[in-house]
């Protein structure tokens, strides 16, 4: 039988305030345990919670990038359950009425083709902490550090159906909130997890499948891995004969499994209800517009304009705006070499991000600034280096060994365009390959390319291979 | 020197005829000698109080003092209070010491107030007679064999013994108003959000709201001056300037609109209590007063209503006390299923255990439409009631509670008879109204309270209402038999 999978994501990203998102303590990553929890995030007695307005600021911002209804009322709901990271006892999230809800993405295929996927709601709500089990003897340690951390809980649609679509539509909301500046996205540190309910059902069929859900997973290969693993898992257990039970589960990328976390005889009854020490929260036009006006440009529009701006290509552009911060390097590269659009492309995604590749780093690692790659990009097309050079040139610029003009200058890389001077090269290899000419003339055209060589070998490169070629048809032919 | 008012003392301590020391002192005296049998204070600070009066004098003598500057009260042991045992009358807090000062510790410590201790109260504000406290039952003054009422009992019968001028409370479904009535002194509810709830430790979040105990009106108007106002620590706490709360308490009540619901003078109500209260009224009536008959129809719904809202906010609130990072912890546990079962088993006491299993019901999967909605629904109706009864009337009266104080241990094992004592004051919770208690006369030699309940942010008005009756009237100045 032939099978459809159908993938609905649920994406918690840490949105980057400075502190917490009801409590004024902070948010910075790596602390020592326990010293970033104030009596708020501990939940000592008596204590309140305040919403933090960024957060909400942030919220609208990706509401309003992902065509959603920012709602004008939201209202915050308590998710009561007992767990020793989790202070209060509950957890502060919202459930009836979200903050964003209604949206839609599009995510580009493999095949070239777009698919659009629809974003159920997006809930703010808070971190718990972190039980440790290492280093304590037969018991576990709390940080209640990231208690508080504020959280938006981004849920799709059940409109994914392969592991493939899922990491496209998980790399599109990654690279938007790091547009939208509202989220490091880094997933190292937790900033970006997800949840991914997986179900299969024949081909054909319009009933969903029961599904699992895969718990946590914190990185784009894990998710398709833990996807695919489940996917098969499923159908091996129906087609045997056996039935998916809706269940949580855990993704081992040691053990290559998912396997259950808890059963349903511990399912929890969250007991959800308002929270009374919260007011709802009450957005009117004013606001959205305001944050309306603080939208960057987004990475669809932002694709377009290279193409239709820079001429470049469809999938040229889509790698270059896969991140804001390659995308900003981009343009700053066109900017600073004068508007070469389609030779700052060709650098950007060819010699530059090979070079990234080979030390393992990012664009924001990059020791060639895009101001200087600009001005490089300019002795190109000025003829000051060939493009041949201009390879040399880059790469003693990344490794730090001045401007182009200064390597240009420092290693004589400087393009001899000045006719008379290549003439006189042009005579003497002439001179001394009497042979060749008799042979060329004889009709063996292809020697004209021994007589190039040659040419740049005397010049070490540097002779203007353009010219070099006008001059030596004009001696050969006469 | 223990009879005379908080205005009178700060009078006294103005003109230097005392100092801060010597009240304190006296106070802590009085404690000393009368709180063994009482039984009003978990903790007595007495070497933190003298410093604070030492401060207070120094305030005094440069001339920047505050009107409670040097005046000794007592706070009910729910307000947090940096480095003092914070109890909230539980084992679970017993071994709290709170790090951190509620909004209303610290305006009354920015006041000048001189702390003597933290009150006894039902545990957690649970209960209506002071019983349900770990430190054991508060005793009325008025006479030892019967209750102070609850929650606030400890503030309530430590001011009408004469051990403090004032005390904090808190009220939930009647806290402070019913123990004012039980032990013939003044109390004060505020409007929801008139007094930030920062520090106050939540029994039912949408319904807690702190307020004063005095023997005054006049003396009240002080205590919530300073303790009233916008706190943003408190996201339900209102933004609005604080009314000048003693410049109206002399006007003249002539033409004042008094509205009297039918169902707070029907079954249930003691005769004695009756005959009090409409005495009570037909001294308004000489003040100038109008009587209006008026019908609130919902009240019937406010005890089934209030008794799923608060425990089910209390089931939540009291999650936190789970013996993992404060207070009561069992010992030797065997995993954390049993830390939190016997933490939690043994910390608290049965009262709080079965607000928390009632609470936990009526928010579970299945019943939360039946039970929470619909109450939070009779909410809106109730306060409905109210707001349609406020464009006819200016106040409503009637009795604080339905009988004077009951026997210790009368009601102790009838939940639900317990529970009906707090049935005239539980809808203006459920309302977020303001509304006072005061002393208006005796049954059976037992005080009974005038329940006076305002429109929203009205508190200037009841203040003045009580204010003029305390003119009119003495019985705020009867003082229990040996006190």
């Amino acid at each position: 039988m032939e099978w459809e999978t159908v993938i609905g994501l649920e994406i918690h990203t840490q949105l980057a305030t400075s502190s917490k998102i009801f409590s004024g303590a902070s948010t910075t990553y790596g602390a020592e345990p326990n010293t970033q929890a104030c009596a708020v995030d501990l939940g000592l007695p008596g204590v309140l919670p305040v919403l933090n307005a960024d957060v909400v600021r942030m919220a609208a911002k990706f509401g309003l990038a992902t065509h959603s209804t920012v709602a004008r009322r939201s209202v915050f709901d308590r998710k009561n359950y007992f767990y020793p990271d989790l202070p209060k006892g509950y957890q502060i999230s919202q459930l009836a009425l979200p903050i964003v809800h209604d949206g839609y993405l599009d995510i580009d295929l493999e095949d070239g083709s777009s698919k659009r996927i629809g974003i159920t709601r997006a809930h703010l709500e808070e971190d718990a902490g972190k039980s440790l089990h290492e280093s304590f003897h037969g018991m576990t340690g709390i940080d209640l550090n990231r208690a508080g951390t504020p959280l938006l809980e981004i849920v799709s649609e059940p409109e994914l159906r392969s592991a493939r679509e899922a990491v496209a539509y998980m790399r599109k909301i990654h690279s938007l909130v790091r547009y939208l500046d509202i989220s490091d996205g880094n997933m190292q540190e937790g900033s970006f997890r997800c949840d991914a309910n997986v179900s299969v059902r024949p081909l054909g069929q319009q009933e969903f499948g029961t599904r699992a859900e895969i718990k946590n997973i914190n990185s784009f290969r894990f998710v398709e891995q833990a996807i695919n693993l489940e996917v098969e898992r499923q159908i091996m257990l129906i087609e045997s004969g056996g039935m998916v039970v809706q269940e949580t589960r855990l993704f081992d990328p040691d053990r290559h499994e998912t396997r259950p976390m808890r059963s349903k005889e511990e399912a929890n009854d969250y007991r959800y209800f308002p929270d009374p020490d919260l007011l709802p929260v009450e957005l009117d036009d004013e606001f959205i517009e305001a944050v309306r006006n603080t939208l960057p440009e987004l990475p669809d529009a932002r694709k377009a304009r290279f193409v239709s701006e820079h001429g470049l290509s469809d999938y040229d552009a889509g790698v270059l705006t896969a991140t804001r911060e390659l995308a900003d390097y981009f343009e700053a590269v066109v900017v600073a070499s004068g508007g070469l659009g389609k030779l700052s492309a060709n650098w950007v995604m060819g010699e530059l991000s090979g070079a990234l590749n080979k030390s393992d780093g990012d664009i924001n690692d990059s020791p060639v600034s895009a101001a200087a790659l600009g001005v490089m990009l300019q002795r190109i097309e000025d003829g000051t280096i060939s493009g041949k050079l201009a390879k040399q040139v880059f790469e003693a610029m990344w490794n730090g060994e001045g401007s182009a003009d200064e390597v240009i200058e420092q290693q004589g890389l400087k393009q001899i365009s000045d006719s008379s001077a290549i003439e006189a090269i042009i005579t003497e290899v002439l001179h001394n390959n009497p042979q060749q000419i008799e042979q060329y003339r004889a009709g063996q055209q292809k020697l004209f390319g021994f007589f190039v060589g040659q040419v740049m070998k005397a010049t070490q490169g540097k002779a203007n291979p353009k010219q070099v070629n006008e001059l030596l048809k004009k001696l050969l032919e006469s | 020197m223990h009879q005379k008012t908080l205005v009178e003392l700060s009078a006294d301590l103005r003109k230097g005829t005392c100092s801060s020391e010597e009240l304190t002192r006296a106070c802590l005296d009085r404690i000393s000698s009368y709180d063994g049998e009482l039984n009003c204070f978990v903790t007595v600070v007495e070497q933190q109080a003298l410093a604070a009066a030492k401060a207070a004098d120094a305030r005094i003598k440069a001339g920047t003092a505050a009107p409670l500057t040097g005046i000794p009260f007592a706070h009910k042991d729910i307000f947090c209070t940096r480095g003092v045992k914070t109890s909230c009358g539980s084992r679970m807090l017993d071994n709290f010491i709170a790090p951190y000062d509620a909004t209303v510790t610290r305006k009354l410590l920015e006041a000048g107030a001189v702390m003597l201790g933290k009150t006894n109260m039902d545990e957690f504000a649970m209960g209506s007679s002071n019983e349900t406290s770990f430190y054991g039952a508060v005793k009325n003054p008025w006479d030892a064999a019967t209750v102070p009422g609850g929650s606030s009992g400890g503030s309530a019968a430590a001011v009408a013994a004469r051990l403090v001028p004032a005390s904090t409370g808190t009220d939930t479904g009647g806290s402070i108003r019913q123990p004012a009535a039980l032990c013939g002194i003044t109390g004060i509810k505020p409007t929801y959000g008139r007094v930030s709830r920062y520090g106050m430790i939540a029994f039912a979040s949408s319904l807690d709201q702190g307020g004063a105990f005095t023997r005054t009106a006049e003396d009240a108007a002080v205590m919530l001056a300073a303790m009233a106002g916008f706190d943003e620590r408190d996201s339900t706490s209102v933004d609005r300037p604080v009314d000048d709360y003693m410049a109206g308490l002399n006007a003249p009540l002539q033409g004042l609109k008094i509205g009297l619901p039918k169902e707070y003078f029907g079954e249930g109500l003691d005769a004695g209590v009756a005959a009090a209260i409409e005495a009570a009224l037909d001294e308004y009536r000489k003040l100038g007063a109008t009587l209006v008959d008026i019908t609130l129809p919902n009240t019937h719904l406010s005890v089934p209503a209030y008794y799923v809202v608060a425990p089910a906010e209390c089931s939540s609130n009291l999650s936190r006390f789970d013996g993992v990072r404060f207070g009561y912890r069992a010992s030797e546990p065997q995993d954390l299923e049993d830390l939190y079962t016997r933490s939690r088993g043994e910390g608290f006491g049965d009262e709080v255990k079965r607000r928390i299993l009632v609470g936990t019901y009526a928010l579970s999967a299945g019943y939360y439409d039946a039970y929470y909605l619909q109450a939070q629904k009779v909410r809106r109706l109730i306060r409905d009631d109210f707001l349609r009864a406020f464009e006819q009337v200016d106040v409503i009266m009637g009795p604080t509670a339905p009988s004077v104080a009951f026997k210790l241990g009368e009601k102790a094992d009838d939940p639900v008879s317990m529970y009906l004592s707090d049935i005239y004051t539980i809808a203006v919770n459920l309302a977020g109204l303001p509304a006072i208690s005061v002393p208006a006369g005796f049954s059976d030699g037992l005080p009974v309270g005038l329940h006076v309940v305002g429109n929203y942010f009205d508190e200037a008005r009841l203040l003045n209402v009580g204010h003029q009756y305390q003119q009119a009237t003495d019985w705020h100045t009867h003082s229990p038999q040996g006190f």
